[in-house]
This record gives structure tokens, C-alpha cells and sequence, in this order.
């Protein structure tokens, strides 16, 4: 490797990093923050016969999860071509 | 036709299927018993994978867990969904891109050490095993109930099955049978679901249906009548039920998740997909194919929960004289009370069955000088099988039901069984012990160590260690405690060495083990608990069930100690380390 190439590779680690955090985050919130710590809170606003915390607790946080996984795959696929380090 | 008669067609005409498929797709190398070679696309590796992952305890017993903890009951249903996207965010593409067989290769290769090879061996043969038990009970238990024979009949029977296929096809063999179970049991799943909310709410989808009204003109919402029903007999209301307390919730949910990022036999298919791109997508198609059944199962719970106050209250709750006569009650109840998991007793004397909760009992009941409960055993794993016979469904349903439970048993069982064997012959034999073992002889010694893990898992399946919900949930805290954060620091921590990452795995796995013995009773056998399995004695209010979370923290912590005051890794792993951390060069995945 030489000496370009390892900038890039940190680079590119620090940029998967970032959007790995981004994703985190989201995996975090919507399960234990929407449903379970501040389910209570969440709960006043109702969607259909759902309180809204039941709802992500049940079904919300499960969609969100789906969602994140091919976003990320997405995201990594932009992110490996810019940095050239896709495969063949 | 005869529901028996029905039940062994649609059975028989699934198994058709699976041994027909396991015949066509006999593994002929080695690379083909493990990884199944290298032609799964994405989203049948994917439906492969759910097949594997949903278990007896997905398709059985989460739905009667959801309709008796309500809320609460949603630990299961974040918790064994989350862990997908940790898989696909921080664990399969490297491990993919590392392009080993098994996770304990992975293991011993990146912590240069054949003893954090067996130690991780260590790791994944307690939690598979315990794991595989649990599905063993599962199959004798499907079994029995439907071909009404005796449970260790219909435990022998399930064996011999699982041991056919599994030992014949191997990976390849798995992947192809899996799909075809994953068809079975997401129609068995859904079927009698969409019936059911038709019937209740007119609304096709179930989970639509179980946040919309009842059709029966009045517009009031399904949850909130049910709420109304449960709070009258003296229950928690479903929508709030707090069974499980935030903390517990919390730190299951979590031990949940990591358990499921950490279980060895969900891993290696991600080593069986071409690309590391596939790795990624692989996880996601995993996942829209589990959130099928599990966004199906609040629905599935609440509706069977629903459907069943209605019929031990023909005439509406709240009055004694409104409860079900014991004479007129329906033919599934009298059907079930055979295998004893439904019982009532008529304490009142008045020939009817009052069922209400007699710890917080209600007005009404006080005010009557009723005797107490009277239904004194509901199984909670009954709701799912009885829910169509409850809802006056066909009786095909009721037998696509019961071909459903048992590929779901099955198909985790072969899946588990894999794991095993191949821990047993590639990375102990082969990798530690007999580095020059043929391919035929190891491709012997996985099949022997298979049929052995059967007969083991079988013969504990018939004197079970404890409930199966209980061996289920030891098996994610171990995985969660071990595996897990070990090869997340693999990936992650740069500086991790092997010092560390070996007693970190021991001390997670040791603590977790140690904290449920404490409570369970040493290796389960009951009634050598050195604690009461209470509220009150747990350890900082935590339930062995949760502590899994705690084990992978104690984990990190030891881990990442012991790493400092040791000499850092070697500089060609440090390089192995950067170059899982791209994609490109992935080759396929090799043997050494």
C-alpha cells in the first residue's frame, strides 16, 4: 500500500464510521427510546387504535429495522465506489 | 374429512418436499457440507436464514407470551429483530470478507491462537446445545400432540428426521430444505392470522387489523375493548401491560439482540453468499422475511386473547351468570384438557367456569363470593396451535398450523446441528488436532459428531432441564455474554489481542453461566438453586434472563484490561484487521 492509498483507507473508515453511528442511533431510538424509556410519553399520541409507543414497540421499531439494513447496504455501496474499493 | 386424517396428509406432503429436496441437493465436498458453495443469492439465503432463526419458540410461543405480557411481551419482538441489524452493520461483511468456514476459525485466526479457537468452540457448543434441546422438546412435543402418540414416541420420531436430512445434505442440502420450510410455516403463520382479523375487524392485513375497529357496529377499537375486558376480570390491560419492568426490559431486549448478532448458526450464512455486498443485503432479506411472521404476532396474541375471554364469557363480562357453562364449552377446549395443558376446576360448584385474575380480583367477583380462578392452567404455548380451533377455522388451517410448528422446529434443529458438527470436526480436529485429516474422514467425523449431538440433545429433550422458554433464553445470554462482543472487538479494537479477547470470553461466558445456575439450579437440575428464582433476590432486581447484556459488558471490561497490560498484536494481523475493513479482494471462502 502505499502512501495516498492509506489516507484513503482512513478516510473511507472514517466515512463508515460516521454513517455506522447515523445508523445506530436510529437501531437505538426507535426500540429502546420510542418503545421501552419513554413508551409512557409516546404512548399519548394514538395511531388508529395503536398508542404510538405500543406501535413501535410491536411493529414500528421492526419496519425501522428492515428499512435501516437496506439503506446502509445502499449507503456502503455509493460509499465503497467512491473510495474505489468495491469488488470486482 | 377427518381432522387427524387432514393433519397427516398436509404433513406428510411437506416432508415429501423437504426429503425430496434434501436427496436432490446431497453435499458432495466438503465446501458444500459447510457453506453450501457459493451459489445462494441474497434473498434465498435470506429466506434460508429466517427459516433457520425462527424457531419453535418463534412460531409456538411468542404469540401466547404476546397475548398473556401484552406490552411487555415486545422484548421478544425488538429484541430478535434487532439483532439483524447489528449482523449486518457490524458483523457479516467482515467476517464474509475474512472468507473462513466457521465462527471459531474466524476466532482463532484473528487472535493467532489455537486456544481462542477452542475457547470459542467452548462458547458455541454450550449455546448450541442448550439451544437445541429446547427445539428437540419442540419437535417431540409438535409431534405427539399431532400424531397423537406419547411425547418420547413422537421425540424418537422427530430425531430420526432431523438426523436423515441434516447428516445427508449438509449445508447445501439445509439451504434448499430451509427455503421450502420457510414457505410452510410463514403460510401456516399467516393464514388463520388473516382469517381471524377478517372475522374480528373485517381488515385483510392482521397488522392493520389489530389497530382497527370491531365490525360489530359499534366502532369501538379492538385494543381498546380488549384493555376494557382484561382490566374487568382483574388483569393489565394489554396495551400497557408492565409484567416486565423498564430496567428488566431494557437489559433482556438488548441480551436479546446481541444473542442473536452472536448465535454461530445464523452467522455462517452470511459465509455463504458470493460478495460482501450480498453479506449486507443478506441480513436485510433475512429480516423482511422474519418481520412477516413477527409483525404478524401482536396480532396473532392479542386476537387469541380476544377470541378466548369471548368464549368463556358467551355472555359478556363482568357477571357470573354470563360465564360459560362446562357442559356447552366447545370441542378444542375438551380436546386440549387431553393433553393436560388446559385444565379448569369447578370451585364455585355452580357448573359454570369463572376465569378472572384472583390475585387483584375484581368487584364483581368479590361481590358474588366466587372460589377463585377456576381455568388453573392455560399453557401459554397452547395460543398459537389452538388459536384457528378457537376461531372455528377449517380444518385444514388447523393442519397447516401443525405442519407449520413442526418446520419451524426442524429447520432450527438441522441448522444448530451443523453448527455443532462442524465446530467438532473442522475446528477441533482438523484445526487444533489433526491438521492432516482427510476430506473424506472429516466429512466423516462431522456426521458422527452430529448423530451424537442428536442422540445427547434428544435424550435431554426427553428429561428436559427446565421449561423450554427458560433454555431458549440461557442460550441467547450466553451467546450475548461470549461469541459476541468478541468478535464485534475483532473487527473493531485494532489493539484487542488474544490475552484478551480469551478471558474476556471466559469471564462472559463464566459470570452469565454462574448467574443462572445461581437462580435455575446447577445445570438446571431442579431444586439446586442456591437462590430463590425471585424479584426480591436478584441481583440488583436483574432476572437470569436478562443478564446476558451484563455478560457481554463484564466482557468488554476484562477484555479490554487484560489487552492493555499485554503485548499488542502481531503486525500481519494488525493487516488482516484493515483489509477485512474493505470489501475489495474478497475471494470465496477458503479452507487453510
Amino acid at each position: 500500500m502505499s502512501h495516498d492509498s492509506n489516507d484513503s483507507a482512513i478516510a473511507y473508515w472514517r466515512e463508515h464510521l460516521r454513517l455506522l453511528t447515523v445508523c445506530l442511533v436510529i437501531w437505538f431510538s426507535v426500540s429502546f427510546l420510542l418503545g421501552i424509556l419513554f413508551v409512557g410519553q409516546v404512548n399519548r399520541v394514538t395511531l388508529g387504535g395503536y398508542p404510538l409507543g405500543l406501535w413501535f414497540a410491536m411493529q414500528g421499531s421492526i419496519f425501522t429495522f428492515v428499512v435501516l439494513i437496506f439503506f446502509y447496504t445502499w449507503k456502503m455501496s455509493k460509499i465503497d465506489k467512491k473510495y474505489d474499493v468495491e469488488e470486482e | 374429512m377427518e381432522l387427524r386424517t387432514i393433519t397427516f396428509l398436509v404433513v406428510g406432503a411437506t416432508f415429501a418436499i423437504y426429503f425430496g429436496i434434501a436427496i436432490w441437493a446431497r453435499a458432495s465436498s466438503t465446501s458444500d457440507f459447510y457453506v453450501a458453495g457459493k451459489g445462494v443469492h441474497p434473498i434465498s439465503n435470506g429466506m434460508a436464514t429466517a427459516a433457520d432463526w425462527m424457531s419453535a419458540a418463534s412460531f409456538i410461543s411468542m404469540a401466547g407470551l404476546i397475548a398473556f405480557l401484552g406490552y411487555s411481551g415486545s422484548v421478544y419482538l425488538m429484541g430478535w429483530t434487532g439483532g439483524y441489524v447489528l449482523m449486518a452493520l457490524l458483523l457479516a461483511p467482515y467476517l464474509r470478507k475474512f472468507g473462513k468456514f466457521t465462527v471459531p476459525a474466524f476466532v482463532g485466526d484473528r487472535y493467532y491462537s489455537s486456544t481462542a479457537r477452542i475457547v470459542a468452540v467452548l462458547c458455541l457448543l454450550v449455546m448450541s446445545l442448550t439451544y437445541v434441546i429446547g427445539q428437540m422438546r419442540g419437535v417431540g412435543v409438535a409431534f405427539s400432540r399431532f400424531l397423537e402418540v406419547d411425547i418420547s414416541i413422537g421425540l424418537f420420531a422427530g430425531m430420526g428426521i432431523v438426523f436423515i436430512y441434516a447428516v445427508l445434505g449438509g449445508m447445501k442440502g439445509i439451504t434448499y430444505t430451509q427455503i421450502a420450510q420457510y414457505v410452510v410455516l410463514i403460510f401456516a403463520y399467516t393464514v388463520p392470522a388473516v382469517f381471524i382479523s377478517l372475522q374480528l375487524t373485517g381488515v385483510v392485513l392482521p397488522q392493520i387489523g389489530l389497530g382497527s375497529t370491531l365490525n360489530d357496529g359499534n366502532g369501538v377499537f379492538l385494543l381498546q375493548r380488549l384493555d376494557m375486558v382484561l382490566t374487568e376480570l382483574g388483569f393489565d390491560a394489554f396495551t400497557t401491560n408492565a409484567t416486565i419492568n423498564p430496567l428488566n426490559m431494557v437489559l433482556l431486549t438488548m441480551a436479546l439482540m446481541f444473542g442473536t448478532a452472536g448465535l454461530p448458526h445464523v452467522i455462517i450464512r452470511f459465509f455463504t453468499v458470493p460478495r460482501v455486498r450480498d453479506a449486507r443485503s443478506s441480513a436485510g432479506w433475512a429480516l423482511v422475511f422474519i418481520a412477516l411472521l413477527y409483525t404478524t404476532a401482536p396480532a396473532v396474541g392479542g386476537m387469541a386473547m380476544f377470541n378466548f375471554i369471548k368464549t368463556l364469557h358467551p355472555g359478556g363480562v363482568g357477571n357470573p351468570e354470563s360465564a360459560l357453562v362446562i357442559e356447552e364449552r366447545p370441542e378444542w377446549m375438551r380436546r386440549w384438557e387431553i393433553t393436560g395443558l388446559l385444565a379448569f376446576e369447578d370451585k364455585a360448584g355452580d357448573g359454570r367456569i369463572h376465569f378472572y385474575n384472583d390475585e387483584n380480583p375484581p368487584a364483581w367477583a368479590i361481590e358474588h363470593q366466587l372460589e377463585g380462578n377456576e381455568m388453573v392452567k392455560i399453557d401459554r404455548d397452547i395460543m398459537v396451535l389452538a388459536n384457528p380451533e378457537i376461531a372455528n377455522l377449517p380444518n385444514w388451517v388447523i393442519a397447516l398450523v401443525a405442519a407449520g410448528g413442526i418446520a419451524a422446529a426442524l429447520s432450527t434443529a438441522a441448522g444448530l446441528l451443523l453448527a455443532i458438527s462442524s465446530a467438532i470436526s473442522h475446528d477441533l480436529l482438523k484445526g487444533v488436532f489433526m491438521p492432516k485429516i482427510s476430506e473424506k474422514r472429516e466429512l466423516q467425523a462431522s456426521r458422527i459428531s452430529m448423530a451424537g449431538a442428536i442422540v445427547l440433545a434428544g435424550y435431554l429433550g426427553l428429561n428436559p432441564p427446565g421449561f423450554a422458554a427458560e433454555v431458549v433464553a440461557l442460550a441467547f445470554g450466553l451467546a450475548a455474554s461470549s461469541l459476541f462482543p468478541t468478535l464485534i472487538m475483532g473487527i473493531f479494537v485494532k489493539r484487542m489481542n488474544k490475552e484478551g479477547a480469551i478471558c474476556g470470553m471466559l469471564a462472559g461466558l463464566g459470570s452469565t453461566l454462574l448467574y443462572i445456575f445461581l437462580f435455575k439450579g446447577w445445570f438446571f437440575i431442579p431444586g439446586t438453586n442456591v437462590l430463590p428464582d425471585t424479584a426480591g433476590s436478584w441481583l440488583f432486581g436483574i432476572q437470569p434472563q436478562s443478564f446476558g447484556t451484563i455478560g457481554a459488558l463484564i466482557n468488554i471490561i476484562v477484555a479490554l484490561v487484560v489487552s492493555r497490560m499485554t503485548a499488542p498484536p502481531p503486525d500481519n494481523i494488525q493487516q488482516i484487521i484493515e483489509d477485512i475493513r474493505v470489501p475489495k479482494g474478497a475471494g470465496s471462502a477458503i479452507d487453510h
